[in-house]
C-alpha cells in the first residue's frame, strides 16, 4: 500500500483512504511495518538527539530553580504568575484538544478519526503529564505538593477545599489516568496485532504482556466497545470540567479581565482550538515521517481545517464579548484594562495574539488553503504561538494593571523562563519519537474496520 | 466427547454467512475471533450485552458520594474555618472534586469490569494453539464450533465448515 503513494483519495465515494483496492493484511502491514521492519532512520536519530539536549536543559534549569527558588523567573511582587503558569494552561489545552477530537469525534461516529485518534490520544497523555509539572514547579516550596491529597497526617490538617490549586491537583490526577486508560484501551486490539506480528521473541514477549492475552473474540469485541464508547462518553464532560477548573483558577479571582463567569466555556474552546492545532501538526509529521499517505489524506486536513475555522471564530467571538462586558458593565477597572490590551505595555503581544487567533485562520475559508498540507500546518503552528500569547497577556494584562496604580509593573522574562518554557517542548518530543518507534501510530483495528465500511477491503 | 474445530475465512461477510448457516443446520457455534468487531456476529453466537456500564454508574456515583462526604465533614465537622460568617458547606465549589474523581472511580470501575468480563489478562489461553489463528488479528475470520454430544460423526461438522468457505479447518485439541 505504501508503495503507491497518492496525494488525494483515489474515488470519491470513500473520502478517508487514498486507494482503491487494499487487503486487510496491506492496511496492517503498512501501520506496523515502520516499527517492526524499518530502522529509525537518520533523521529520527537527529529529531531524537536534539531533543533529548532540550530534556537535559529542561532538567537542569529545574534544578537550578529547586536550588534557588522562584526568584530565578522572573515573576515579581505584582505580577506573581508567570510563564509556568501560561505553559501549564497551554498544555493543558493541548491535551485537552486531543481528547475531545477522539471522543467527540468517535461520539459523532466520523469515521475519518480511526487516521487521527491514536495520537490525538497519546498527544493527550504527554501533553497532561508535562502540564501537571508546572503548578509543582510553580509552589514555592514544591517538596510539599503532597500537601494537596487529603491524608492522615500529624499535623491533624486538611486541604483547602475551595483552593484552585487543590481543584486543579484533582482535575489533573483524574485527567491524566483517565486518559491512559483511555489511551491503553484503544491500543489493546493494536498490541495484540504488534504480538502476532513480531519476529523477535523479545517483541513478541513485550507486545504480549501489554496485550493481556487479546484474542479478537466476539465476547471481547461486544464488552470492549461498550466500555470504549462509554469511556469515550465520559471524556467530553470530563474534558470539558477540567478546563473549566482552570478557568476558574481565573475567574475565581477578584481581579479584572479574570472574575469573568465567561471565562470556564472561553477556555474549553481556547483548548479545543489549540489542541486541533496540535492534532494537525503532529499528522503532517506522521503522515509525512512513517509514509501514511494513504492513510491520512487531504480530506483530513480539508475537516480538520474546517473545525479549527469554527473554533477560530468562536473564540474572536469570546475575545469580543470580553471587550463588550468591559465596556457594557462600566466599571473603571475593566474598561482601563480593555484599553491597556491595546495600546499598552504588551499592547503588540496583543495584536499579534489577534493576528494569529482570530485573522489568519481565517484564509480556511478557501478550499484551496485547506487542502494545502503545508499551509495548514502552518496556520496551525502559529495558532499555538498565539494560544499561548493569549494565555501569558491574561497573566501579564492582569497583574500588570489591577486595580492600585501605585502597584503597576511589567514582567522581564530570564533565562530560566525561556529554558522552562522551550524544554518541555523537547520533552514532549522525546516521548512523541519513543512512542511512534514502539506503538503503532495509527489505530489498525479501526482502520480495517473504515477498510470495510468504505467497500475498500 | 465433543470436539472443536477452527474454520478460518477471509471477510466478515464469510464468516457471518457461515455462522449464520451452521446455526440453522443445528450445529453448536461457541465463539468467533475478528480482526474488527462485526456486531452481525453478536446475534448470531447469542453474546449478550455486559454489565460494563452499570458497573461504571455505581462506582462513579459511589466515588462522588465518598468525595463530597470527605469535603462535607473535613470543612464542616473536623476543621471548621469561619470566614466572615460564610456557609462551612460550600457547595457549589464542593461539586467540582466529586465529579472530576467520580468519572475517574467510573472509568477504573470500568476497566476492572471489562477485564472480569474477558477474562484477561490471560497471557495463555488454548485457542492460541489453534494453527493460524496468529492472522484473527490481522486479516483472517474465525469460527470455532463444536460437534454435539449426539453426533456420530464429527466429519459432518467438518464439511459443513469447508461448504461454508472456509480456507481452512483445523481441530482444536486442549480443553
Amino acid at each position: 500500500m505504501s508503495a503507491v503513494v497518492k496525494p488525494a483519495p483515489a474515488r470519491a465515494s470513500h473520502p478517508w483512504l487514498a486507494a482503491d483496492h487494499e487487503s486487510y493484511s496491506a492496511v496492517t502491514a503498512a501501520i506496523s511495518n515502520p516499527i517492526l521492519q524499518r530502522s529509525a532512520g537518520k533523521l529520527w536519530w537527529i529529531a531524537f538527539i536534539f531533543a533529548s539536549l532540550l530534556v537535559f536543559a529542561t532538567i537542569v534549569a529545574i534544578g537550578v530553580l529547586f536550588t534557588k527558588g522562584v526568584g530565578v523567573w522572573g515573576v515579581n511582587t505584582t505580577i506573581v504568575w508567570g510563564y509556568a503558569i501560561a505553559s501549564y494552561v497551554w498544555w493543558i489545552a493541548i491535551g485537552s484538544g486531543g481528547t475531545l477530537i477522539s471522543s467527540m469525534l468517535l461520539l459523532t461516529r466520523q469515521r475519518w478519526r480511526a487516521a487521527t485518534n491514536r495520537f490525538a490520544e497519546t498527544m493527550t497523555i504527554f501533553a497532561v503529564a508535562i502540564s501537571g509539572l508546572f503548578p509543582i514547579l510553580h509552589l514555592g516550596r514544591p517538596q510539599y505538593f503532597y500537601w494537596l491529597a487529603p491524608y492522615p497526617n500529624t499535623m491533624l490538617l486538611w486541604p483547602q477545599w475551595r483552593s484552585a490549586l487543590v481543584w486543579d491537583f484533582w482535575a489533573i490526577l483524574s485527567y491524566l489516568l483517565f486518559s491512559i486508560i483511555f489511551f491503553y484501551i484503544g491500543l489493546l486490539p493494536d498490541l495484540a496485532t504488534m504480538r502476532d506480528r513480531a519476529q523477535t521473541t523479545a517483541r513478541r514477549v513485550f507486545y504480549g504482556i501489554f496485550a493481556l492475552g487479546w484474542r479478537g473474540s466476539a465476547r471481547h469485541w461486544r464488552t470492549y466497545e461498550t466500555f470504549h464508547n462509554t469511556m469515550a462518553a465520559l471524556a467530553v464532560p470530563l474534558v470539558v470540567s477540567v478546563h473549566s477548573i482552570v478557568g476558574l483558577d481565573f475567574a475565581a479571582s477578584l481581579m479584572p479581565g479574570w472574575q469573568e463567569s465567561i471565562f470556564p466555556p472561553y477556555f474549553v474552546v481556547g483548548a479545543l482550538y489549540s489542541g486541533f492545532a496540535t492534532v494537525v501538526v503532529l499528522s503532517a509529521l506522521i503522515r509525512w515521517g512513517l509514509r501514511l499517505e494513504p492513510l491520512i489524506t487531504v480530506n483530513h486536513f480539508d475537516a480538520m481545517a474546517k473545525i479549527l475555522l469554527m473554533a477560530s471564530i468562536v473564540m474572536t467571538f469570546s475575545y469580543a464579548s470580553e471587550w463588550f462586558t468591559a465596556w457594557y458593565a462600566g466599571s473603571d477597572a475593566d474598561r482601563s484594562l480593555v484599553r491597556y490590551f491595546f495600546t499598552g505595555y504588551y499592547a503588540p503581544l496583543y495584536w499579534l495574539l489577534l493576528l494569529f487567533n482570530c485573522a489568519l485562520p481565517q484564509a480556511f475559508w478557501f478550499r484551496t488553503i485547506r487542502r494545502n498540507v503545508l499551509g495548514v500546518v502552518a496556520i496551525c503552528v502559529l495558532v499555538d504561538v498565539g494560544m499561548w500569547i493569549e494565555r501569558i497577556l491574561i497573566i501579564w494584562n492582569t497583574l500588570s494593571h489591577d486595580y492600585a496604580q501605585s502597584m503597576w509593573r511589567h514582567f522581564h522574562p530570564t533565562l530560566s523562563d525561556w529554558v522552562l518554557l522551550l524544554g518541555p517542548l523537547g520533552l514532549f518530543a522525546f516521548f512523541f519519537l519513543c512512542y511512534v518507534r514502539l506503538l503503532p501510530a495509527v489505530s489498525m483495528y479501526e482502520t480495517r474496520k473504515l477498510c470495510h465500511d468504505e467497500g475498500v477491503a | 466427547m465433543t470436539r472443536k474445530f477452527a474454520a478460518e475465512f477471509g471477510g466478515p461477510e464469510a464468516v457471518v454467512a457461515a455462522a449464520r448457516q451452521l446455526r440453522q443446520d443445528g450445529h453448536l457455534l461457541l465463539d468467533a475471533f475478528t480482526p474488527f468487531p462485526v456486531s452481525e456476529l453478536d446475534d448470531v453466537l447469542e453474546v449478550q450485552p455486559s454489565k460494563v456500564r452499570q458497573v461504571m454508574l455505581i462506582a462513579g456515583v459511589t466515588m462522588a458520594a465518598f468525595a463530597y462526604g470527605l469535603q462535607w465533614y473535613s470543612a464542616v465537622v473536623n476543621y471548621p474555618i469561619d470566614v466572615g460568617g460564610r456557609p462551612l458547606n460550600s457547595w457549589p465549589v464542593f461539586l467540582l472534586v466529586p465529579f472530576e474523581v467520580g468519572i475517574l472511580a467510573a472509568v477504573l470501575g470500568g476497566l476492572i469490569a471489562f477485564l472480569l468480563n474477558c477474562h484477561l489478562p490471560a497471557l495463555h489461553h488454548p485457542v492460541f494453539d489453534i494453527v493460524g489463528l496468529e492472522r484473527a488479528s490481522q486479516d483472517r475470520f474465525f469460527l470455532l464450533v463444536a460437534t454435539r454430544e449426539t453426533d456420530t460423526d464429527e466429519n459432518i461438522l467438518r464439511h459443513a465448515l469447508e461448504d461454508a468457505g472456509a480456507f481452512s479447518v483445523s481441530e482444536m485439541w486442549s480443553a
